[in-house]
């Protein structure tokens, strides 16, 4: 597997995602308050972009007219069919045994490595100042 | 917004044609306002539609995703989903290499107005916009003849006013009719689809007037969008039992959106049954599961998911694989992915037949 450097950290604020194409497969990138996590943007149902879906939280119930709302952003709902993820581990919430959205390594990394290699950084340009969101897929 | 379209090359691979038998497009009042009369334009910033429905604005049932479609098919220039044709094209058409495809307009088509003649011209309406809006500008994008079901009259009016025009492919009626839809107030209606040599489409939803269930309204949306085949299959009953095919023997009718695994279940228990009480129903000359797999069509989607996809194909080989016609439901949200919505152990005839073979023989699209 191979580091690509998907954008400048600063260009994925916290609360907000990124869609990437490295080597031809889409991953959408969240930035979950200041941290990174990465998952294969074609949802393993039947193939909706999760890039399009809604960032939303976990309803749980202990039983009937009990709610509990909690981990708010931290999960992605599919545009088409609904199904959620687990942004951090790309577990579903209704298959969480056997359907699981592919998940990649994410690392942020001082442009000053990174113009030491070796890293793929094709369309990102790279300043030593900054710092950038490197995938390893 | 950043739109994600998926590559051609993925068109260019797939080997055979798709016909996708229900595709919404969606227009405004103010598309049809050139077809309809400037008394009927008054009306309805007058007094607006008033649908069989008491009281509520809106849906009854809120969706699960807004307006019950996709997040992702709402257009980057506005609009509402599938209200523009190039991102049609675009997203859908195009990239699936879809041949031809049925419009099934769901709203505003003044289908369940309670005013019978508002909801006459507003079918009308709807059926000029779909060729000029529509069909005109991508022919292969085939019209539904929408009727004003709850009004006979109108409704064979309407059909008459289309007979022979190959533009449209079937004639559309909503699943949640006034009445079942075997009751002889409905007859003429099909007796003019058969006159006009077209099949008729039933796609759920619509509103009665009554509970979706039998026993009141149900609290949540996953059973409403569930019961559309519970309710939807007493029609079909009816249909049945009451002897349409016997006097409509060339009727063809196409189940869109309404699933299809609980048809065998249905023609077991109808056989069962008749086998018992016969002689009240003497007009009924075959076992009611024969005019089932004889008359009806089924669309796919939403395509059953089972736990192991070979049952879905048990359904499909009782129903019938001449019967089964892939459909997408673009732009809603429950749409199927024409290269995944099929089961994986279909044969390639299977398949072939499922994607286009089906409906070219249906409707003999040209």
């Amino acid at each position: 597997m191979a580091k690509h450097v998907v954008a400048a950290a600063a260009d994925i604020p916290p609360g907000t995602r990124r869609l990437a194409e490295i080597d031809g497969r889409r991953i959408v990138v969240f930035n979950l308050g200041g941290k990174f996590y990465a998952l294969n943007n074609r949802c393993p149902h039947r193939g909706g972009s999760l890039f399009h879906g809604k960032q939303t939280g976990l309803v749980e119930s202990t039983e009937p007219g009990r709610y509990c709302y909690s981990r708010p952003g931290e999960v992605i709902r599919c545009p088409w069919h609904g199904w959620e993820f687990d942004i951090r581990t790309g577990q579903s919430w209704c298959d969480p045994a056997r359907v699981r959205a592919r998940r990649y390594a994410v690392s942020v990394e001082p442009g000053t490595r990174l113009v030491a290699g070796p890293y793929v950084a094709e369309t990102v340009p790279v300043l030593i100042e900054n710092e950038y969101v490197v995938v390893e897929a | 917004m950043n739109i994600e379209v998926r590559r051609p090359e993925r068109a260019a691979k797939a080997r055979i044609g798709i016909i996708d038998c229900d595709i919404h497009p969606k227009s405004s009042l103010d598309d049809l306002r050139p077809y309809l009369s400037n008394r009927w334009w008054n009306y309805l910033q007058t007094y607006g539609q008033r649908q069989r429905h008491g009281y509520v604005k809106g849906f009854p049932y809120p969706k699960s995703q807004p307006l019950a479609c996709r997040r992702d098919a709402w257009p980057p220039g506005g609009g509402l989903p599938a209200s523009d044709l190039d991102f049609m094209r675009e997203q859908h058409l195009d990239s699936y290499g879809i041949e031809w495809g049925v419009m099934n307009p769901l709203s505003p088509s003044g289908q369940g107005e309670q005013n019978d003649e508002l909801s006459a011209a507003m079918a009308f309406a709807a059926n000029e916009y779909q060729l000029e809006g529509w069909n005109k500008r991508d022919p292969r994008l085939k019209a539904s003849v929408i009727i004003p079901y709850e009004n006979t009259e109108f409704a064979c009016a309407e059909i008459r006013k289309r007979a022979g025009d190959r533009r449209f492919a079937h004639v559309l009626f909503l699943s949640r009719t006034s009445e079942l839809l075997g009751k002889r107030r409905y007859w003429p209606i099909f007796e003019s689809a058969v006159e006009a040599g077209l099949p008729v489409g039933i796609h759920v939803f619509g509103y009665s007037g009554r509970p979706m269930s039998n026993t009141g309204w149900p609290s949540f949306y996953i059973e409403e969008i569930t019961e559309h085949s519970a309710s939807l299959q007493a029609s079909v009953a009816s249909l049945i039992i009451e002897g349409v095919f016997e006097r409509y023997p060339e009727l063809k009718i196409v189940l869109i959106e309404a699933g299809f695994a609980w048809i065998p279940a249905l023609g077991w228990r109808l056989d069962q049954n008749w086998k018992r009480m016969k002689d009240e129903v003497p007009h009924l000359r075959r076992a009611p599961s024969e005019y089932l797999r004889e008359h009806f069509w089924v669309s796919t989607q939403p395509m059953e998911e089972s736990e192991d996809p070979d049952h879905v194909i048990e359904v499909m080989d009782w129903i019938g694989w001449d019967k089964i016609l892939f459909a997408s439901d673009y732009p809603h949200w429950d749409f199927d992915d024409p290269f995944r919505a099929l089961p994986p152990g279909l044969t390639e005839e299977q398949r072939n037949k499922i994607y286009a073979g089906n409906a070219r023989a249906l409707y003999r699209f040209a």
